[in-house]
């Protein structure tokens, strides 16, 4: 093609003003082109690589997010969970034989429904044939949920998976005391009645005392909002700085919820009450009523409060993740492709919240992309503390060079692309679905945006800490 | 030096200023012409809150001495007449010390109590002024707070200490046989009530932050903070004193009360402690309990008592006259010289004089999990040492790996440890019953049987395949060093180790050289040995080394005493009256009958007529008859599982009945028996010096106060012959020698300082 053009113009006349016209229209445009490019001159085309499985994500949905104790305070998680399967078998008409597997991540278990994955799924109406798991990685559970369907699509074991989480903090399994279980334990052995006389002559009044889920980092003891306000003052930010970082959280989630950006929220009708179709902890306030507030943690002068941290939170979501060849033959549109992720670890005492710092850096680098070629930020938001502790961190050399044996800063990501639909402040946290409100945010964000690339960060309790790079589907 | 670091501090306070208002620089520049003179203490203002910085240049403490007082006059002077202050806030700039006490140079250099009870007078005024301010002083504890320390904090408004494991707040004055002399007994009792305040002063022991809030001794804590935008330590201090300030202006604004609510219980107590009966009836116990516990050896819980109780009895003028003044008689007496004595040396045997080794010691492997073994395990994995625990059979290694994990666990169950560290501790632990991993250890202590031949073998085993810088550290009582490495291939790097048990008890770590030892083989021990917490002292190979050799004479002359006649309880009861923490009966038993009779044997034959004294019959048919002491249940004493008090084992008087020997009225006396018992220490102790198997006489008496029990109230075997007067030692030698003989003949270093007086141990 070039060598015919080539062989035109040689045997043009020079000087004809047709030719010269003729020759700059190609190149004007060309240089149009070429400054289009520049504006988003990405570091690489797409993420795919050859020889590997293209993994997208066809859609996702999730119930709205309540407080806990609200509407979904009867319910079960298994309940949530089913209500967020429905959800998505009604958004994407997914034939339900065709699921291969099914996996959810929780974290405060019902024990009655320890694999709360199955029990959803079956009630969901899904094939008794459809496995399912359940993972747990504290607040990033459903993202591993989700990585765990990449890496059985990318393997060729399955080709279409559900992904999910679910928690449901208006409820916690509070037990008996060891000593009155190993009672009751024995009792249930003992033969006689002399021998189960003797058992009960043992029982103490303390036996009673309930034990009551640890809301403590195992291995240090220590709450995960103490841990944020040390963070937070460990990288002197300050009570002003984080509450105007939570009403900011909470005004873009309101303007979000009102255009109607949140559209992976389905409505949930809830048994004996009325339909639930919206998250209902998005409370705009002002930065005078927060400053009232007193410190949670650190008292009396901590800088953690409620209204600067994500509340206990109810809610269940779902994600439909497949090879691309079998979303396209089922004559799907997905909408983003999952790229490379990454899992990091930490010191769970002083770097508890600091996941999404490490993870950022090493998930850009393996994916060869850098800060500027990422459009949407989707980090999740624990505490205004950790994610404002999280920004310092990433725009500190001393740190990099110093904690994360890296030469230089990652930098902090733009606000304007960061977490521009609101975040777990506002919108919630229910600890094991929030990592595909995250996926699905980006995606949805990247179409309506018309971005390309976007980044997924969250931290999670044990100092874990976890990072996706989300490819828009080409429009 | 001085200089620049005051120069230095003064950038860096500026620093941090210059951002936010340009104007300052000049302003603090001119505020701080007097800055530039003051080594130790420095301030600046923030807002209207005064932040004085404690920073004693070339020192990893401060301690409260002349300079200091009369600069913190200074700057209090300033910060009181200044109008722009309200408010201050007392820190130190030192990570993990504020305060570490009062300077105890100062003290010694005193030749008058007149003078001390001044020093304490000038403190007490000063402290004084402190707890009159008008502008509310706020202590931000970070680290040690301790002595004089302490009672600056405790004269200020309010305190903030930071909840770190270096954070420890005490009155450890007692301990070197004094009292808080700047008026810590007066404000002590009323901050935390009369019985804590007690407890604090007469036992010294250090209290964490968490406890001293619960106590009130503290009024808010601050979490130690990890990385940021700063080393955690640097911005830890850097938040205490943020958080302080707050505080400090709450205080000025009123806004905060420094008054803290009291709970029921302390309601009940300080109700209790109206009535001038509940009051009498606690004076009374704890005096008894002291005298009972001290037996009347340490003047000063005493005079604590005493001045806490003129103090509260007749007002806090007789109270605080009463304090400088028993504070001066106490520095002058022969008690706090020995203690004070006794904390300079543990001070200098906690320091590494052989440098750092080439190479850092991060495997240790341990040969026998008995005792010992896993005693010396449990000091080394809780000190982040990864440690091979090895034996011979799996029942003796579990026994071992058990003990380590008890020791842990108990420390779980006194709140030391979290159990989560005490998991990750005992990770470091790997027992095992071969020889697995050795060729990656960089040291070896054995801790086998000691039998030379058994020795000999596990050195050849060990030596096939340890890596070349390997060290062989050897944990024998009694072996000689140099015979144990006569079978190595690589002398230069065999070192002895003599630990005391109970291990994770006992302080002591006694290091053993031979001829062939390198410099770099024993700073790597030295090395080792403080890692795992010790206290060390360093002596040269020979017969016993040197506590082993002390206290083998001594040993010879108790089986003697039984011999004469005088029973076990009355032996113990006159050893503990000398000031022994162990009655010299009982402790043959802990030591165990066959070790004793070991030792004495061996040291027997090298030392000869010198150890002689009691006869080894005696220990012979002890452990025929199966009474080896504590271990076997029986000894001198009868040991039952859960029962505390001890009853004689009556079948030792058939023994010693038929062993007994003529005791000699004239030197058979009470006293007589506890010199003839330390005398012969004492002179053996003194042998050594002489010999070179010590190199200083401080480390001869803290290796003989912390591994043998000497009594700390006499300071170790050469600040008793200091104090006492060697001639007066020497004339009891020579007395008991015209009985007994040879045994105790005063050694020639003894007769040269009895014959000129101006000689001393310690200039």
């Amino acid at each position: 093609m070039t060598s015919l053009l080539t062989y035109t113009l040689k045997y043009l006349p020079s000087t004809s003003q047709w030719a010269l016209r003729f020759s700059m229209r190609p190149l004007s445009c060309s240089s149009q082109l070429r400054a289009a490019a520049a504006v988003k001159a990405k570091s690489k085309q797409t993420l795919a690589k050859p020889n590997m499985r293209n993994i997208v994500v066809v859609d996702g949905v999730r119930t709205p997010f309540l407080l806990s104790g609200t509407s979904y305070k009867d319910l079960m998680p298994h309940d949530l969970a089913r209500a967020a399967l429905s959800g998505l078998l009604h958004r994407t008409s997914v034939p339900k034989d065709v699921v291969d597997y099914i996996i959810f991540g929780t974290v405060i278990q019902e024990v009655k429904t320890s694999n709360v994955a199955r029990e959803a799924a079956l009630g969901a109406g899904f094939s008794d044939k459809t496995p399912a798991h359940t993972v747990t990685m504290a607040c990033i559970s459903s993202n591993q949920a989700m990585t765990t369907a990449v890496g059985l699509i990318a393997s060729g074991q399955c080709d279409v998976v559900v992904a999910g989480g679910v928690e449901l903090m208006s409820d916690v399994p509070i037990r008996h005391s060891r000593k009155m279980r190993k009672m009751m334990l024995d009792l249930s052995k003992a033969k006689t009645l002399g021998q189960r006389l003797s058992l009960v002559s043992k029982f103490r009044l303390n036996f009673l005392s309930p034990e009551l889920p640890a809301v403590a980092e195992f291995s240090t003891n220590e709450t995960m909002g103490h841990s944020a306000d040390r963070l937070a003052a460990a990288f002197a930010i300050s009570r002003l700085e984080q509450d105007e970082y939570a009403l900011r959280s909470h005004s873009l989630a309101k303007k979000a919820q009102g255009e109607g950006l949140l559209s992976d929220v389905v409505p949930f009708k809830v048994p004996g009450k009325d339909t639930v179709t919206q998250d209902n902890g998005i409370r705009p306030s002002s930065l005078e009523q927060m400053a009232k507030l007193k410190p949670a943690f650190i008292k009396p002068y901590g800088t953690v409060t409620a209204a600067n941290s994500s509340f206990l939170t109810d809610g269940a979501s779902a994600v439909l993740i497949l090879a691309e060849e079998k979303a396209l033959a089922m004559g799907y549109k997905p909408k983003a492709y999952l790229r490379d992720f990454v899992y990091v670890s930490q010191d769970p005492k002083d770097q508890l919240l600091l996941g999404p710092t490490y993870a950022t850096p090493k998930v850009l680098e393996k994916a060869g992309l850098t800060m500027n070629d990422i459009d949407a930020f989707e980090f999740h938001e624990a505490f205004s503390g950790q994610i404002l502790a999280n920004l310092k961190a990433m725009d500190s050399d001393w740190f990099a060079q110093n904690y994360m044996g890296r030469k230089t800063k990652v930098g902090s990501p733009p606000l304007e692309k960061f977490n521009i639909w609101g975040g777990s402040l506002s919108l919630g946290h229910p600890f094991g679905a929030t990592g595909c409100r995250l996926v699905m945010a980006t995606a949805n964000r990247l179409q309506k945006e018309g971005g390309q690339y976007g980044l997924v960060a969250a931290c999670a309790a044990g100092g874990q800490g976890h990072a996706m790079i989300v490819e828009a589907y080409p429009k | 030096m001085v200089a620049s670091r005051a120069v230095g501090s003064l950038s860096r306070f500026t620093a941090s200023r210059m951002l936010r208002c340009p104007g300052y620089i000049c302003r603090s520049f001119t505020r701080s012409s007097a800055l530039l003179t003051r080594t130790h203490i420095n301030y600046g203002v923030k807002g209207d809150v005064a932040v004085i910085r404690i920073n004693s240049p070339n020192s990893k403490v401060n301690t409260l001495g002349q300079e200091v007082h009369s600069e913190f006059i200074e700057v209090m002077n300033e910060v009181w007449s200044s109008n722009q202050i309200r408010s201050a806030v007392l820190i130190s700039s030192k990570p993990g010390c504020f305060i570490a006490g009062a300077d105890l140079n100062m003290l010694t250099a005193c030749t008058t109590s007149q003078e001390v009870t001044q020093i304490s007078q000038e403190a007490q005024r000063m402290f004084e002024k402190v707890e009159k301010s008008t502008k509310p002083i706020v202590a931000a504890i970070n680290g040690s707070c301790l002595g004089g320390g302490l009672e600056l904090a405790i004269s200020c408004q309010y305190r903030i200490a930071t909840k770190d494991k270096k954070t420890v707040l005490g009155s450890p004055e007692v301990l070197l046989g004094i009292l808080p002399g700047a008026g810590g007994t007066q404000r002590l009792p009323k901050m935390v009530g009369v019985p804590a305040a007690f407890d604090m002063m007469l036992t010294g022991r250090g209290i964490r932050a968490d406890r001293a809030k619960k106590m009130g001794l503290v009024d808010q804590l601050v979490e130690p903070l990890g990385p940021g935008i700063k080393p955690p330590e640097e911005r830890t201090i850097e938040y205490l004193e943020e958080v302080a300030i707050t505080f400090a202006k709450g205080l000025a604004d009123k806004k905060i009360s420094p008054k803290r609510d009291k709970g029921l219980v302390e309601k009940l107590t300080s109700y209790a402690m109206s009535i001038p009966f509940v009051r009498q009836q606690i004076y009374k116990k704890v005096e008894e309990k002291v005298r009972k516990q001290t037996k009347g050896l340490y003047p000063a819980p005493l005079k604590i008592i005493d001045v806490v109780k003129t103090g509260i009895e007749q007002g806090s003028d007789a109270g605080y006259l009463s304090e400088s003044q028993k504070f001066g008689e106490l520095a002058m007496t022969k008690e706090s010289k020995a203690l004070m004595g006794l904390y300079r040396g543990q001070t200098l045997c906690k320091k590494n004089k052989f440098g750092a080794p080439q190479k850092e010691v991060k495997q240790l492997a341990i040969l026998g999990a008995g005792l010992m073994g896993a005693g010396i395990a449990q000091v080394s994995v809780d000190k982040g040492l990864q440690t091979i625990l090895k034996d011979a059979t799996l029942a003796a290694l579990g026994r071992g790996q058990q003990q380590v994990f008890r020791g842990l666990n108990d420390k779980v169950k006194k709140k030391a440890l979290t159990s989560f560290e005490r998991d990750t501790f005992f990770s470091n632990l790997t027992g095992q019953l071969d020889y697995q991993g050795f060729e990656k250890a960089d040291m070896v202590i054995e801790a086998v049987f000691e039998d030379l031949s058994l020795k000999h073998k596990v050195l050849k085993e060990v030596e096939a395949v340890i890596p070349d810088h390997c060290v062989f550290a050897s944990n024998t009582s009694a072996l000689p060093i140099n015979e144990i490495a006569a079978a190595s291939k690589r002398p230069e790097k065999v070192i002895g180790m003599h630990y005391f048990s109970p291990v994770d008890k006992m302080q002591l770590l006694e290091i053993i050289t031979t001829q062939k030892t390198s410099k770099d083989t024993t700073a790597s021990a030295v090395e080792v040995g403080l890692k795992q917490g010790k206290v060390i002292i360093v002596v040269k190979d020979g017969p016993g080394f040197y506590t082993t050799r002390c206290l083998a004479p001594m040993m010879s002359e108790v089986i003697r005493i039984l011999q004469e006649g005088v029973g076990p309880k009355k032996l113990d009861s006159l050893t503990t009256s000398f000031g022994f923490p162990v009655g010299a009966a009982t402790l043959v038993d802990e030591v165990g009958v066959d070790v004793a009779k070991h030792v004495a044997e061996n040291l027997g034959n090298v030392f000869g007529e010198r150890f002689a004294g009691g006869s080894l019959e005696v220990l012979k048919q002890m452990i025929s008859k199966g009474f080896l002491g504590r271990k076997s249940g029986k000894g001198f004493y009868i040991y039952q599982e859960g029962v505390k008090s001890k009853n004689l084992n009556s079948d030792i008087d058939s023994i010693l009945a038929s062993l007994k020997m003529p005791s000699q009225p004239d030197v058979s006396s009470d006293e007589d028996i506890q010199y003839r018992l330390v005398t012969r220490f004492v002179n053996e102790a003194v042998l050594c010096l002489q010999e070179g198997v010590l190199a200083t006489p401080t480390e001869g008496d803290i290796g003989a106060v912390f591994g043998l029990g000497f009594p700390p109230s006499l300071g170790g075997p050469f600040r008793f012959v200091d104090l006492y007067g060697a001639q007066k030692i020497v004339d009891r030698l020579r007395k008991y020698e015209a009985a007994y003989g040879k045994q105790f003949t005063p050694c020639q270093l003894l007769v040269d300082h009895a014959s000129s007086p101006n000689k001393k141990f310690y200039q």
